[in-house]
């Protein structure tokens, strides 16, 4: 499960799930690019475990809810490094509340970030990964976008979304050797869920045949799996990683 | 290098077609076997090429060699 001489983006890269999966990715041999939009310190962080474990990471500071933004870095990207052969659409925020209350900004900001991001990213990498004939795409989508939640309908939309997403796109890019899937989590320990209080934690668990939160890496071991020679054959599909809390 | 030959090269690239099959009335789709990616791909190639930008209107009235070489030329 080797990939050097590749190159990988990870968008949301710096905390969570995708520090998990830009460490998991380097220590592969990927040489990964760590997106982020407002933590620069934690980036920085992310970048100094994969080079002190011998990797190589460069951070790419740009929000991929812009899409003039997140297109001009891509390209950049594929002209400094000759090619972007991994994307992984990490980049994922939360505005939850009851749809009675939910404003519309508080949409949008979702729909924007998590659905149209993966849109504008995975179309601008796919020009790299179309001439290489060589390419893979992991949507990180979530339980959410499958089981529904209440107070999360603009993100368990956005969800649902991406798995619309990752179909039509293995379909139109399996021609051209590039595999798109998804990797849906659970409940993960993350900032995203760290906030949550320990009586709805307990509830969570309550609902999770293995009985506890996962941990970034699990999902990092899906992306691994799907980005590597061994998952080559699988696309327009999803990994649940989730405890078997959805089945 | 001549226009001509520019594109005829951007085609043998992009399509994996023998350049003899490239001929001035050739259809991408119906000649030289191009499906609707392909087709994406070499609008692509000839944008970067010719560093310009082609609109999806324009785009589809390219379907053969020669409108190619045309619509580059008009540009000058």
């Amino acid at each position: 499960m080797r990939l050097n001489g590749k190159n990988a983006l990870v968008t949301g890269g710096s905390r969570g799930i995708g520090r998990a999966i830009c460490i998991r990715l380097a220590a592969m041999g990927a040489h990964v690019y760590i997106n982020y939009v407002s933590n620069p310190d934690a980036a920085r962080e992310t970048q100094k475990v994969i080079i002190a474990a011998g990797g190589t990471a460069d951070i790419l500071a740009f929000n991929v809810s812009d899409a003039t933004e997140a297109q001009d870095a891509i390209k950049q990207l594929i002209k400094d490094a000759g090619s972007l052969d991994i994307l992984v659409n990490n980049a994922g925020i939360t505005r939850d509340g009851l749809i009675a209350r939910m404003k519309e900004e508080d949409w949008d900001a979702v729909i924007d970030t998590n659905l149209k991001g993966s849109f504008v990213c995975a179309k601008a990498a796919a020009r790299s990964m179309m001439k290489k004939r060589w390419g893979r795409i992991v949507n990180i989508s979530s339980v959410i976008g499958f089981a529904g939640n209440a107070g999360q309908v603009n993100y368990a939309s956005a969800k649902a979304g991406m798995q619309g997403l990752t179909k039509s796109m293995a379909r139109e890019f399996a021609a051209r050797n590039i595999t798109v899937n998804a990797v849906a989590p659970g409940y993960i320990v993350t900032d995203m869920t760290r906030d949550l209080s320990e009586d709805i934690q307990d509830k969570i668990k309550a609902q999770i045949p293995l009985a506890s939160l996962g941990n970034p890496e699990d999902i990092a071991g899906a992306v691994a799996y799907l980005v590597s020679d061994d998952g080559a054959y699988v696309t327009g599909n999803t990994i649940h990683v989730n405890g078997g809390m959805y089945m | 290098m001549a226009i001509e030959q520019q594109m005829v090269d951007i085609i043998v690239e992009q399509l994996s077609v023998d350049k003899d099959k490239v001929v001035p009335a050739a259809s991408f789709v119906d000649d030289l076997g191009a499906d609707s990616l392909d087709l994406v791909e070499l609008i692509m190639a000839m944008e970067e090429e010719f560093d310009v930008e082609i609109p999806d209107e324009e785009a589809e009235q390219i379907t053969t060699v020669q409108n190619a070489i045309d619509y580059v030329n008009n540009l000058k």
